[in-house]
């Protein structure tokens, strides 16, 4: 009787069950939906594949599928071949310089795509500093330095860089710094202990930057659409024409379906080789058979590699004598820091021209743009809306991350996998995707035009990053401290309260920022569920961009980037881990 | 003080040998701090020496010196008589055993035990024959193809020592390697190290901050603190004959009497008059001195009149022995041991204390 009478235990995990649940309903659902309704025929509702037959049968479809995959794949090699040496050198810097440096690197990547790609379009306009300083230096017709396949993958390699320096970093600040004298001691050189152990130490994080690039890459459509010729034009900018021009969901559906089927593809492909628990940075050990060919293969090149770089580094330090290429590196590293930045404060003083027209540098100082910003009732509406949405978003989103975080962190159940993936799951997916299948759902509820839908959308982008804070958070946090309390004579309510909140206090706070953050400068959502009516302040930013280019929009941008800073630094500072 | 330390025993270790290491005013000085003063060190071939000292004393330095992972700021370091002072590690051919091991977490053990012979071009046939016989020596050749992370602490140590004795370096240092490991496995581990030792005649350099481990273990003792050699010699010279105070401290248990040297070869203590041990070079009268003691050799007695006397304050137990603390009138406590079938003391009884003069050893205080 005793043993019916007994509560039982519940698992903690039932505390994700409300953020899961949200999930399934406002991405996992939209998303089948969304590819059942790409099998359909758009008039009679009956199955047809005419939208694939059109996809892949008519040309220029074809051709902006193959672009996108060429033009993702470009620019993931140049974020990793680029972000590598940065990130080996943040990782390499003592912990105070590497994190000031590493706010180098997060700031743009905090700054909205909208913004960077703004700063490109004025930097390397015909009245830019770029084509300036080459008049100045006596080149007669600078070239064209816009529209082209150049300028767009330059454009998407800078916006997606900091996402691959990044993910690349967490792994390789976690690598033993003594592997390395270790590998010295065992008679391996530097270069040779570099190719053989920090190289494939290393590689879990590579993997994990060119999967979370790619997929980001896969779906953009701002670089192709501000910076790009037609010829650029990618499946997003596709997506977002048959949406909004030519009112044709099924066969947006079916262009979103090859993005997330690439997406998955991308998945398992990694999941195949490093373990999806990896993304976590730190997550369980995969159990790996030592015979893997996978594995074999990488060890192979790596010894490869180990050869010839050694010798070529023997080499070079017979020729060079005693030269040193210490310097090299960070030199480096310094440069693309400053590529990295520059666009994103090139527009503070752009905002304060005196002139009609933007040019670097400005003729004289003036507010009038700042003033014109700040009287224009369009503006302050789409600010006003970006702040209450992003207020509203953060709360909901860390809400259900928390408790989240809380079931997973004490939860020993098997499922605690299943769910961390879920929470994830956001992040590689593409954005235009979830908006797509949102909208399609939202058509048919009422939810389009709305602020509340845009803050469903919203929530469902903060989700990962306030989700993985919190859970570092929670499982950094010491459960025998709340033991403690409670033997101490503390009961729950007051154990929560003196005990856990106060040490858990800077990753929500943290966790509230991020998620803010992710609203404030979303765009893909805003656009296609704001409508016309609803707009954000990115929303309004890029109705502006494709219409004029005027100061005004530059003083816009300095007033989200100045608050995306100062957020930034406050979340930054009370990170967990941080200290 | 240390230079002359060290120079004398220079003398009585070389006997004729070339030292297999030799370091010659060789130090480290990270910004205003020295991590190691100069010192001089010289270990002959095929002898386990332990660098011993607490957290900061700088035998970790040292250590990384000899290994070539950092540059000196100054002197010079000498392996088989050649300077190898500005060698980098790789060339250097010394084996290192890290505290942590240093296991590449990416390599199967027998990989990583391939490693260093890879480094060196062994054919094949050659690095497959000495791989298997080192995994046997030390017991894991069933393991061969687990990552280090699947093994248990004492495994991952057997496996640092297989990956440092396949090569066979003729001088391996060792930076307190059984530091993680718990009491038993670190007994058992010991043993294997000595018997590795003996087998390959290598000279070992082995740095640990635990007393006993150091006595265990070594031919000679490098007993380190404040980045300079305190004393160095036998393990038995140092116990028996430390010549510093903090020596004394450091290694085993010792009561310190402190006081001046009064007339007639005496040292006047707060609890009276102690005798000198006889023979001893006698400080000048007046001079602040020590008395040291070992517990094994302080003696209880009932009390009498004239001894020192105290009373028994605590009673601890360790199975071979009981320690006794003796707090005296003075209020200065020391330690003595008693054997079992002794008759049994109870906390608060009275005792005499005595040792034999000789037994004690005056230090400068």
């Amino acid at each position: 009787m005793s043993a019916a009478l007994a509560p039982r235990r519940r698992d903690a995990l039932w505390l994700a069950v409300p953020g899961v649940l949200f999930l399934v309903a406002f991405l996992v659902g939209p998303a089948l939906g969304l590819l059942s309704l790409s099998f359909t025929d758009g008039d009679t509702g009956a199955f047809s594949l005419a939208a694939y037959r059109r996809a892949f049968g008519v040309g220029v479809y074809t051709r902006i599928i193959g672009s996108t995959f060429m033009i993702a794949l470009q620019t993931m090699g140049f974020c990793l071949l680029l972000g590598y040496p940065l990130a080996y050198w943040l990782a390499g810097l003592p912990a105070r310089r590497r994190r000031m440096a590493t706010l180098l690197v997060l700031l743009p990547f905090w700054t909205s795509a909208l913004v960077k790609n703004f700063a490109w379009l004025v930097l390397l306009g015909r009245t830019g500093i770029v084509a300036g300083t080459l008049q100045a230096l006596g080149v007669e017709a600078p070239p064209d330095l816009l529209f082209n396949r150049g300028v767009v993958l330059f454009a998407m390699t800078h916006s997606l860089l900091p996402l691959a320096v990044i993910s690349m970093l967490s792994v390789m600040t976690g690598i033993d710094e003594r592997l390395r004298p270790a590998a010295g001691t065992l008679g391996a050189s530097r270069v040779v202990a570099f190719w053989r152990v920090y190289m494939p130490l290393s590689m879990p994080g590579v993997a994990s930057a060119g999967l979370l690039v790619f997929i980001a890459a896969l779906g953009y459509f701002i670089t192709p659409a501000l910076l790009g010729s037609p010829r650029e034009t990618m499946m997003g900018n596709a997506i977002i024409i048959q949406v909004q021009q030519m009112d044709n969901m099924v066969f947006a559906a079916a262009l979103s379906a090859v993005l997330i089927a690439a997406a998955l593809l991308t998945c398992v492909v990694y999941d195949a080789i490093f373990g999806l628990s990896g993304m976590s940075g730190g997550g369980g050990a995969v159990r790996r058979s030592p015979h893997g060919l996978v594995r074999r293969l990488g060890l192979g090149l790596s010894r490869v590699l180990a050869a010839v770089f050694g010798g070529l580094a023997e080499g070079a330090a017979r020729l060079l004598g005693g030269h040193r290429l210490g310097w090299l590196l960070p030199a480096y590293a310094c440069a693309m820091v400053v590529v990295l930045v520059v666009p994103v404060l090139s527009m503070v003083p752009m905002a304060f021209t005196s002139s009609n027209f933007m040019s670097f540098p400005p003729p004289g100082f003036s507010l009038r743009w700042f003033e014109e910003y700040a009287t224009s009732p369009v503006w302050v509406s789409a600010t006003l809306r970006s702040f209450g949405i992003g207020i509203a978003t953060a709360f909901v989103t860390v809400t259900l991350a928390t408790l989240a975080a809380l079931g997973l962190a004490r939860s020993g159940s098997r499922l605690s996998g299943a769910a961390f993936l879920m929470f994830m799951t956001p992040m590689v997916v593409p954005s235009i995707v979830v908006a797509v299948s949102l909208f399609q759902l939202f058509a048919k509820i009422g939810l389009v035009a709305t602020d509340l839908g845009i803050m469903i959308g919203h929530t469902v982008h903060a989700m990962p990053i306030a989700f993985v804070i919190l859970l570092a958070t929670l499982k950094g946090h010491d459960l025998r401290l709340d033991q403690a309390a409670a033997t101490l004579g503390a009961n729950r309510p007051r154990t929560f309260l003196r005990v856990t909140m106060p040490l858990i206090r800077g990753g929500l706070v943290g966790a509230l920022i991020f998620a803010f953050l992710a609203s404030f400068e979303e765009l893909t959502v805003a656009m296609f569920i704001g409508g016309g009516l609803r707009s954000t302040l990115p929303k309004q930013m890029w109705d502006d961009v494709n219409l004029q280019v005027s100061p005004v929009l530059v003083a816009a941008s300095v007033v989200v980037v100045v608050i995306v800073t100062v957020l930034f630094l406050l979340g930054e500072y009370l990170r967990p881990g941080r200290r | 003080m240390n230079a002359d330390t060290g120079s004398t025993v220079t003398a009585s270790v070389n006997q004729g040998r070339p030292a297999k290491l030799s370091a010659r005013g060789i130090a480290k000085r990270y910004g205003m701090v020295d991590a190691l003063l100069p010192i001089d060190l010289d270990v002959a071939p095929g002898e386990f020496l332990t660098v011993l000292g607490p957290s900061g004393s700088g035998k970790t330095t040292l250590l990384q010196l000899i290994a070539g992972l950092i540059e000196p700021s100054a002197g010079a370091l000498f392996i088989d008589g050649r300077d190898e002072t500005h060698t980098p590690a790789h060339k250097r051919g010394v084996g290192v055993v890290f505290q942590s091991y240093a296991l590449f977490p990416h390599m199967t053990v027998r990989e990583n035990v391939c490693f260093p012979l890879q480094m060196r071009h062994i054919p094949r046939a050659e690095l497959q024959r000495r791989v298997a016989a080192t995994l046997e020596m030390v017991g894991l050749g069933a393991l061969q193809d687990r990552f280090p992370g699947e093994l248990s602490g004492g495994q991952q140590q057997r496996v640092a020592l297989a990956r440092c004795f396949v090569y066979q370096p003729a001088l391996i240092l060792m930076d307190e390697p059984l530091g993680a490991l718990d009491r038993k496995l670190r007994e058992t581990m010991q043993i294997e190290i000595k018997r590795l030792h003996r087998d390959t005649g290598a000279t070992i350099i082995f740095v640990t901050h635990d007393q006993d481990e150091a006595l265990a273990l070594s031919d000679r003792i490098c007993l380190m603190n404040h980045g300079r050699i305190e004393q160095l010699g036998e393990p038995q010279d140092i116990y028996e004959r430390p010549k510093t105070l903090f020596a004394a401290d450091f290694i085993g248990i010792s009561n310190v009497m402190r006081g001046r040297v009064g007339p007639g070869g005496m040292l006047e203590t707060a609890d009276g008059a102690l005798p000198l041990p006889a023979g001893a070079p006698c400080p000048a009268a007046g001079q602040t001195a020590a008395l040291v003691i070992r517990p094994e050799h302080i003696e209880l007695l009932p009390p009498d009149g004239t001894a020192l006397r105290g009373r028994i304050s605590e009673s601890v137990y360790a199975g071979s022995e009981f320690r006794l603390l003796v707090t005296l009138d003075s209020g200065t406590t020391l330690v003595a041991r008693r054997s079992p079938g002794h008759a049994e003391l109870r906390i608060g009884d009275e005792v005499a204390l005595g040792w034999a003069a000789d037994r004690a050893r005056l230090l400068p205080a």
